[in-house]
């Protein structure tokens, strides 16, 4: 099968998540993807470790991250090495980097620099804060800006510590739109042949993805309150949340008490009308909480179920992978290293009902520095 | 030239996760109509929050439907399905969230869509995919979220599973769907076809965990567990989370121990010298740290470790951030006018050439170009 990326070259400096997840997903739609690393370190992510797991000389979640991209070591301090850099970059459509402000103008690599050798090139910059302004050389890491970002107030209930995500968002998120924006800019320069700069940060992207919160502050000049118990959306009202049930847990999403009633016939319930469900969320929280106690999350989910309400259990992933859907999504593939089959999960999007799918695995450092260099000679390569 | 400009998209979608990706589309310059159903149209307009409401309207509408227009057609009505087939003839992309089934029901499945104009992307998401025990469920953020692992990584040890207090299945989704949209599209110059696009929103939630559900497939099977004191990340070692101080709270994230004791005057943390440690005690670690960060500020703290280059921050609500030189510098926010008022909401995230994106069209009214459109288009 042709790729619809088929063609299209990305040449990746960067490190850690940001970055490299947005050439992850150009790679799997079949861009092809260079890593540009320094020698003998490279890509720091290559040591850093989740629960000490390592597959060679880089680190499992290295692996996961930079699966079906090439390598090329090159010391950017190092005139040979630049004049090589330089020669891919002529080749090049997109460049991505994640570098603090002023790493690349250090080494002549901005983008006034680089369009001058190759005037079509899409430049891309993600930052942690943005280029200007008195955050712009704070570590772009990402628990730090979803603590700038007013985030951590979101999860967690009333009385918490601000609560943060407990995934790398702020890196996803960017990294995600780094991709969109990609893809937007390769769709003008083929219309115009015109290039493009394209500026992310961290912070921006968590601004973003808060902005049904923050258009609300903005009109009422009040926080969101997270609730006292179950809080699941401290702008939605009762009983949005997660509710221990006599042997698990049930989600519950948004519905009409009186509906939700019908199948609970609680007498402590019936006080409440809807028009109180946001302002007296707590008490009827906590009366739905004292409820759901009383019956296991299979007995609930199937008289729910019964009256069309929205309720799901709430799984780990062990129970997750044994339900139907999971099976039928074929969310796994797996690619080798050394003699090491890896399971890993594939790109979440579906084009003309295919998966992308792909076996590479992450390459090692350097690995196709010399066969780079061939190409860019116009020599034959095997 | 924007970088969207000239392409034309229809959106049958409600709620947020098809219609944040319309927004995103809109603001990197694509003209984006929304096929809205007579009397309540798009559901969310009714949906409120906080029971804030702005023109009548829910707030969160307006802030996820900016910059677009509207189109009133039953779809259930011939005259009415003929014109939005005549639309469809003309556009770039079509977008729907409709539980699978639905589309087909009305005549418009993608193999029907795509007779009428076969260069059209069309693009879905549904909840759980197409097949499997659960593909006529809501695909709603929250239940999303339940089911697929999600709510065992944040929050601590102790707490009830915690959702994600955002609608980041919605998003996820979203920002996927616009990736796949864009990739067809730029396909479409080489191979001059339309194509299917199709996301789930279980499946933007597997690719969301793809570094953890990697490791849990390959280590065994073995499930995460949070810290018991300021989780940060379940497969992350001390000191990794949010901690109070004696006034505000102080974020850590990757930092040597021993170092950190050090500058810290914490010297009982100077001993865990093993980094494989870090992981393993790091509860009896973040206790330590909890403690003694109650001593000083969390302004004190920062003062005494950030001129050392360690990952730290201080943790900021919606008032003091407002405050914030860094916040302002970014100009985040936009006025959008709705009829004669406006209403403040931020802008797109993404800067092109320089420039910030912003458009002060609110969102429209139900149906508000409905005879513009069929006008223009000769419907």
């Amino acid at each position: 099968m042709q790729l619809p990326l088929e063609g299209v070259t990305i040449l990746e400096f960067s490190q850690y998540l940001s970055g490299p997840i947005a050439g992850l997903r150009l790679a799997d739609l079949g861009a092809r993807v260079i890593k540009i690393e320094r020698p003998v370190k490279g890509d720091s992510c290559r040591q850093l470790a989740i629960k000490n797991f390592w597959l060679d000389e880089s680190s499992l979640i290295f692996h996961t991250i930079n699966r079906n991209k090439e390598s090329v070591a090159a010391d950017l301090k190092n005139p040979e090495d630049m004049a090589f850099v330089k020669k891919l970059i002529m080749k090049a459509d997109v460049i991505l980097h994640n570098f603090r402000p002023g790493v690349m103008e250090n080494v002549a690599l901005d983008y006034a620099s680089v369009k001058k050798i190759n005037p079509g090139i899409v430049y891309t910059e993600i930052s942690g804060y943005g280029k200007k302004g008195p955050w712009k050389n704070k570590p772009g890491q990402d628990l730090l800006t979803q603590s700038i970002s007013g985030l951590t107030n979101s999860s967690g209930n009333k009385n918490d510590y601000p609560i943060p995500f407990g995934l790398a968002i702020g890196d996803y998120l960017c990294g995600n739109q780094a991709v969109q924006a990609i893809l937007a800019a390769l769709i003008r320069r083929h219309k115009t042949g015109q290039g493009a700069l394209l500026e992310l940060s961290l912070l921006e992207s968590l601004l973003d993805f808060q902005f049904e919160f923050f258009t609300t502050y903005f009109q009422t000049n009040q926080q969101p309150k997270r609730s006292e118990f179950n809080n699941g959306h401290s702008l939605l009202s009762a009983p949005y949340g997660i509710y221990k049930t006599l042997d698990s847990y049930i989600a519950v999403a948004m519905m009409p008490l009186e509906k939700l009633n019908k199948v609970l016939q609680n007498k402590e319930l019936e006080k409440y009308n809807e028009s109180e469900t946001f302002k007296k969320r707590d008490e009827i929280k906590s009366v739905l909480a004292k409820c759901f106690l009383t019956e296991d999350t299979n007995t609930w989910l199937q008289k729910m179920h019964e009256h069309d309400l929205w309720v799901m259990p709430v799984l780990n992933w062990e129970e997750l992978m044994r339900t139907s859907t999971y099976q039928r999504l074929n969310m796994e593939q797996e690619f080798i290293v050394g003699n090491k089959k890896i399971k890993t999960t594939r790109c979440p999007i579906r084009i003309n009902r295919q998966y992308f799918l792909s076996t590479n695995p992450a390459p090692k450092l350097g690995e196709h520095t010399e066969k780079l260099k061939k190409e860019v000679e116009n020599k034959k390569t095997t | 030239m924007k970088l969207l400009e000239d392409i034309l998209i229809l959106d049958f979608s409600q709620f947020l996760s098809g219609p944040s990706a319309s927004l995103r589309l809109a603001d990197l310059g694509a003209r984006v109509i929304k096929i809205e159903r007579p009397v309540t149209g798009d559901i969310c307009r009714s949906l409120y929050v906080s029971d804030v409401k702005v023109n009548g309207e829910s707030t969160i509408f307006h802030a996820i439907n900016r910059n677009k227009e509207s189109y009133q057609a039953d779809i259930k009505n011939l005259h009415d399905l003929n014109e939005i087939k005549k639309l469809i003839v003309l556009a770039d992309v079509l977008i729907h969230n409709f539980r699978p089934g639905v589309m087909e029901r009305i005549g418009l499945s993608y193999d029907n869509v795509k007779a009428l104009n076969p260069n059209l992307v069309y693009a879905s998401i549904n909840g759980y995919g197409d097949e499997g025990g659960w593909k006529d469920k809501p695909g709603q953020d929250l239940l999303l979220q339940a089911v697929s692992g999600l709510t065992f990584l944040s929050g601590n040890k102790e707490d009830n599973p915690t959702p994600m207090g955002v609608a980041v299945t919605d998003i996820l989704a979203g920002t996927h769907l616009v990736q796949g949209i864009l990739t067809a599209i730029f396909n479409r110059f080489t191979n001059g076809k339309g194509a299917l696009v199709e996301v789930s929103m279980l499946e933007s939630l597997l690719d969301f965990q793809f570094e953890v559900l990697t490791c849990f497939y390959n280590d065994g099977h073995t499930l995460p567990l949070r810290s018991a004191v300021s989780n940060g990340h379940p497969y992350i070692g001390a000191p990794y989370g949010i901690y109070k101080t004696a006034e505000g709270y102080l974020a850590l994230a990757m930092v040597d121990i021993p170092s950190l004791g050090r500058l810290l005057g914490c010297d009982a943390l100077v001993f865990y010298t093993n980094p494989s440690d870090w992981f393993d005690k790091r509860d009896e670690i973040k206790v330590i740290l909890q403690d003694h960060l109650n001593l000083k500020s969390a302004l004190e703290w920062l003062a005494i470790l950030e001129p050392e280059d360690i990952w730290c921050a201080e943790v900021f609500d919606y008032d003091m951030l407002m405050k914030q030189d860094g916040y302002k510098v970014l100009d985040m926010e936009q006025d959008v006018s709705i009829g004669n008022q406006f209403l403040k909401t931020t802008r797109c995230p993404i800067r092109v050439d320089g420039q910030i994106l912003k458009s002060a069209k609110g969102a429209p009214s139900l149906g508000e170009h409905t005879i513009a459109i069929q006008k223009e288009f000769d419907l």
